[in-house]
This record gives structure tokens, C-alpha cells and sequence, in this order.
């Protein structure tokens, strides 16, 4: 299903390119926002838990996962150099698979450790570093399935990439009590949450169905994408 | 008979060794047709795509190779519907005519890259052969956003042969290329189309596809306006009736001296000149000085008014 050919395309032309210099961004702020606090306030209150769970798992996350997941395929897509992938035997679903195990783990590189990161200048080696790198790595695996996905399937992937995180995950999920069962922010507190039980994490899960929605929801994600990917029509001129 | 029909009548009848066929094919994007109830049949050589800008001659070759499903009617190569068969690549190698190339890589790279998608057995080997057929050898080792055009199509050529494919699909693989990069390609072409392959290539340029192709397939608006051999439709290209605008010292006697010659068909006197149609474009291009001398009439301008491709394939049609 892994197709190392693929991957090794895709990381070239994801840090092949200028907008590569932009998954740093999000992760300097988590870390400059980090160094702050734990010099105006050492270790006493509960900031380690609110950057760590609302600014790492909350937003670094999600905004990293979703430049490098809109990049990973969206890019080729939007360029039409996909076709010099696609003009080959490699079966679709092993394009994706690929596709998105390169994007998890640049997620991971580049949101997950400056998770852990921040978590270790907060507190030093602690259960909450250590449950939200695991809960961060889990959305790095979710969220780049989810926008490997949407660049699959849709035109202009940035706009619906933005409008899932900026919408659902921050408005919706909030808001609407069912809704933490469909959002993979929360699917990620709850692995930080059991780990390390703080409970100013605000998490609404565990970790039990949170693992299990996120198996679900990445077996049906790599399938959709594959299918519409096995579809893929040059756009005309 | 049709410019068509007397066309595909002289035409070798492959339907015996076609291994690319369309039947009634048609494709629309929303409400637009870009490919209109085309039926076809390719066996080995080499053929061109013949057609103006926009005539539906890329949509045949996504639809050849899968990127795209017909909307009616049904494309097989070697007895396989490309669409959602990414497996018939095995057989098919695609040369797209977009410029979007993995840039950052190498040719060397993209080529051996191409061969382990294909899962040769030996890789390096199969991008060497593909890249000293195209002769990019010297240059293999440089990142293709250096190259030049004409060097990244030979990129994107040497690509789509890594694996030998038995159909190769070329969507205007001259554009950018030298003359002397052109004349390369044209014989690698020719060579793969004597072996056995069956190689098919678009282009608007009528001279490409006259010196190369062994058969033609002419694409207007969707349509096949004509199929077959070369020669028959270029004869009918040329014995078209032709239309010229002349301005002259004294159009009125000119087109009294014109309407007598047996090359000209009608003469049109319009605020702007002399409108005269030639049924024989060798004839009255030779006559035109000679009689306008001997009439003690100066020419100031004569205009072909229908020399473009579009009225070439209109006059098919239409005939």
C-alpha cells in the first residue's frame, strides 16, 4: 500500500517549494509563547494545560496539518504535474496511502515535537508533555487523511480545509454537544486527557472512543480519497 | 462523396491490427461537446491528431488515457476501457502537453523515478536507455526547472518510454523544440512507429504532422472531419477553392481581365478591393502577376483571405 517512489516525490516537492518555509510558523509561535509564560509565571497555574491543549493540540495541529495536507496533493493537482504520477500502474489507493504518510509525519515534525517541545520548557518531562505529543500525533494522522482527502476530492482544498477547522472544529464543535464525537481536536485531547489526567484540558472524550472514531474515520477517509482519486478527469482548458 | 468519406475510402482498413479504438465516442464538459460521436480505429505507426486550437484533440487523448470517462460510445486500447484501469499504463506511456513537470527533480530523477513506478526490473538501466533515446544524457544530471522547453518535453518524452510502452499518446510534443531537437524527435517517432508501436500525437501544425505521420485524423469542433492517408487529404486541402483580396491601380479592369481565366471561379467587386475565388490556388497565384502586367494594371496587394488552419478544416466539413 506504501509506495516509497511516491513518497519520496512528494517530500521533495513539498519542501521544494517557498510555502514550505511556512509549517515553522505555527510551531515558532507555540514555542515563543512557551518560553513567555514560563518566565512570567514558572510553573505555577494551569498555562501549561491551555497552550499545550487549546494553542498545540487546538490550533498548531490542525493549521500545520492543513498546509502540508493541501500541499501534498492539492499542489500537483492544481499544477496538473499529478499526471506524471497518475500515468503510471501504481494503484490510487497506494498513491494516497503515501500521500498521507508523508503528511502525517511532517505533521508530526513540525506540530507534534513543538508540542512536546513546549511541553517540556512548561514543565519539564511530564505526563500532560507526554499525553499531548501523543494526542498530537494522533491529529497529525487524522487531520492529514482529512485534507489529503478534501484535496482529492475537491477544487480550491485550502478554502474547505479552513472552513472544517475554522467552522467545525472551532464554532460547531464548541457549541453543539453531539458534535464532539465528529471532531478530531477532541479525538486528540482525549488521548492527551487519559494519558495525563489533566482536566484542564477541556477534553469531552477518552481515549478509548477516541482511538476507535479515528480508526473509523481514517479507514473511510483513505477509501473515499482512494475512489476519487481512481477518478481523476483533467479539468478543461 | 464527402471530403470524409473519399478520404477514409483510400484509407488501409486496420481493423484487424487496432490496438486504440473509439466507438461513437462523446464527450461534453457541462454543455459544451468536446468530442462529438467520433469512431476510430489505430493499428501500429504513427498518426497524427490533426486540428485548430480547441478542437477537441487533447479530450481524445485524455480520454485514451483515462483522465477522462466518455459520456457516450466507448475507448479501448488492447480491449481495455482506460478509465479507472490505471493498469493499462502498462502498455500506454503519455506524453501530456502541459508544461508542469516535477521541476525540482532531475531528469535523471523524474526518469528513474518514472521506471520504479512502472516497477522495472532495473531502473537506472531503463532511465539511461529512455534518456540517451531522447538524448538528454549530457544534461540528465540538471534540475528541469533549468532546462528549456523543448528540453523539458524531451524530459517528459524520455518519462513516458522508460517502460517501452506499446501505445505512446503525445499531446503537441514539438511545441518548443528547435529544429534540430524536432527532427530528433520526429525520427525517434518514425523508428518506435516501424518497430510495431502504436504512437499518436496531436498537433495544429499541418507540416509536423506532414512530415511525420503515416495516417492523419482530422479533428474540427469535436469532430472528425477526416481519416486516413495523408496524401489524399492534403489533395484535398489544396484543391479547395481559395480566396483572395486584391487592391490594384484599377480593380473594375482587373476583374474584367480575372473573370476569363479558368483558375478563377467568381471575382467580387467590395468597397475594399477585389474579392476573387480561385479554384486553382498553383494556377492563379502564377497567372496573377503575368496578366495584370499584360493589362497595364499595378497590384498593390493580394491577401489570401482563408489561409488559416480553420478554414482548411471548415472547407472539409463543409464539403
Amino acid at each position: 500500500m506504501y509506495n516509497s517512489t511516491v513518497a519520496w516525490i512528494s517530500f521533495r516537492a513539498l519542501f521544494g517549494r517557498k510555502r514550505a518555509l511556512l509549517f515553522v510558523i505555527p510551531a515558532l509561535v507555540l514555542i515563543v509563547l512557551a518560553l513567555a509564560l514560563k518566565g512570567a509565571h514558572g510553573t505555577l497555574s494551569d498555562w501549561p494545560a491551555l497552550i499545550l491543549g487549546r494553542v498545540g493540540v487546538g490550533a498548531v495541529v490542525p493549521l500545520t496539518a492543513l498546509l502540508v495536507g493541501t500541499s501534498v496533493l492539492g499542489s500537483e493537482i492544481d499544477d496538473n504535474s499529478v499526471l506524471h504520477l497518475l500515468a503510471t500502474p501504481v494503484p490510487r489507493r497506494d498513491v494516497i496511502v503515501s500521500k498521507i504518510a508523508v503528511a502525517a509525519l511532517t505533521t508530526t515534525l513540525f506540530a507534534a515535537v513543538p508540542v512536546l517541545a513546549a511541553g517540556l520548557i512548561a514543565q519539564g518531562p511530564h505526563a500532560l508533555a507526554f499525553g499531548c505529543f501523543l494526542g498530537a500525533v494522533l491529529g497529525s494522522i487524522v487531520y492529514s487523511c482529512l485534507f489529503v482527502l478534501i484535496s482529492a476530492a475537491m477544487r480550491h482544498p485550502v478554502i474547505y480545509a479552513l472552513a472544517y477547522v475554522a467552522l467545525w472544529e472551532a464554532l460547531i464543535g464548541n457549541l453543539v454537544g453531539g458534535a464532539k464525537y465528529l471532531s478530531i481536536e477532541q479525538w486528540s485531547l482525549g488521548v492527551a486527557h487519559t494519558i495525563s489526567g489533566n482536566a484542564s484540558l477541556n477534553a469531552h472524550l477518552t481515549i478509548t472512543p477516541s482511538l476507535v472514531l479515528s480508526i473509523i474515520a481514517v479507514v473511510l477517509m483513505v477509501g473515499y480519497a482512494s475512489e476519487r482519486l481512481s477518478a481523476f478527469t483533467v479539468r478543461a482548458d | 462523396m464527402t471530403a470524409l468519406e473519399s478520404a477514409t475510402a483510400e484509407r488501409g482498413a486496420p481493423a484487424d491490427t487496432a490496438v486504440v479504438r473509439f466507438d461513437h465516442v462523446t464527450h461534453w464538459y457541462g454543455n459544451v461537446v468536446a468530442v462529438n460521436d467520433i469512431s476510430l480505429e489505430l493499428g501500429p505507426g504513427v498518426t497524427g491528431l490533426l486540428g485548430p486550437n480547441g478542437a477537441g484533440k487533447s479530450t481524445i487523448l485524455h480520454l485514451l488515457s483515462g483522465f477522462l470517462s466518455p459520456s457516450r460510445g466507448s475507448v479501448t486500447i488492447d480491449g481495455v476501457g482506460p478509465w479507472r484501469h490505471p493498469d493499462v499504463f502498462r502498455t500506454v506511456g503519455l506524453v501530456p502537453e502541459r508544461d508542469s513537470v516535477y521541476a525540482f527533480l532531475t531528469a535523471r530523477e523524474f526518469v528513474t523515478a518514472s521506471a520504479k513506478l512502472h516497477k522495472l526490473p532495473d531502473p537506472k538501466a531503463a532511465a539511461e536507455r529512455a534518456l540517451r533515446l531522447v538524448e538528454m544524457t549530457d544534461a540528465a544530471d540538471r534540475q528541469i526547472h533549468t532546462y528549456s522547453k523543448g528540453m523539458r518535453q524531451r524530459a517528459k518524452v524520455a518519462a513516458a518510454l522508460v517502460h517501452d510502452p506499446k501505445v505512446l499518446l503525445l499531446d503537441e510534443p514539438f511545441n518548443g523544440m528547435d529544429p534540430r531537437q524536432r527532427m530528433h524527435m520526429m525520427d525517434l517517432l518514425r523508428g518506435l512507429g516501424a518497430n510495431g508501436r502504436t504512437i499518436l500525437f496531436s498537433s495544429h501544425i499541418l507540416e509536423e504532422v506532414e512530415k511525420l505521420a503515416d495516417t492523419v485524423q482530422v479533428v474540427v469542433a469535436g469532430r472528425l472531419a477526416a481519416s486516413g492517408d495523408y496524401r489524399t487529404i492534403r489533395r484535398l486541402m489544396t484543391n479547395r477553392p481559395h480566396v483572395f483580396l486584391l487592391r490594384s491601380t484599377d480593380d473594375r479592369a482587373l476583374a474584367g481581365v480575372l473573370i476569363g481565366r479558368d483558375a478563377v471561379q467568381g471575382v467580387e467587386l467590395t468597397k475594399n478591393g477585389l474579392e476573387v475565388h480561385a479554384s486553382d490556388h498553383g494556377t492563379f497565384t502564377r497567372e496573377l502577376a503575368k496578366v495584370s502586367r499584360a493589362a497595364g494594371i499595378g497590384l498593390r496587394e493580394v491577401v489570401p483571405s482563408d489561409e488559416s488552419l480553420e478554414s482548411v478544416f471548415a472547407y472539409l466539413v463543409g464539403s
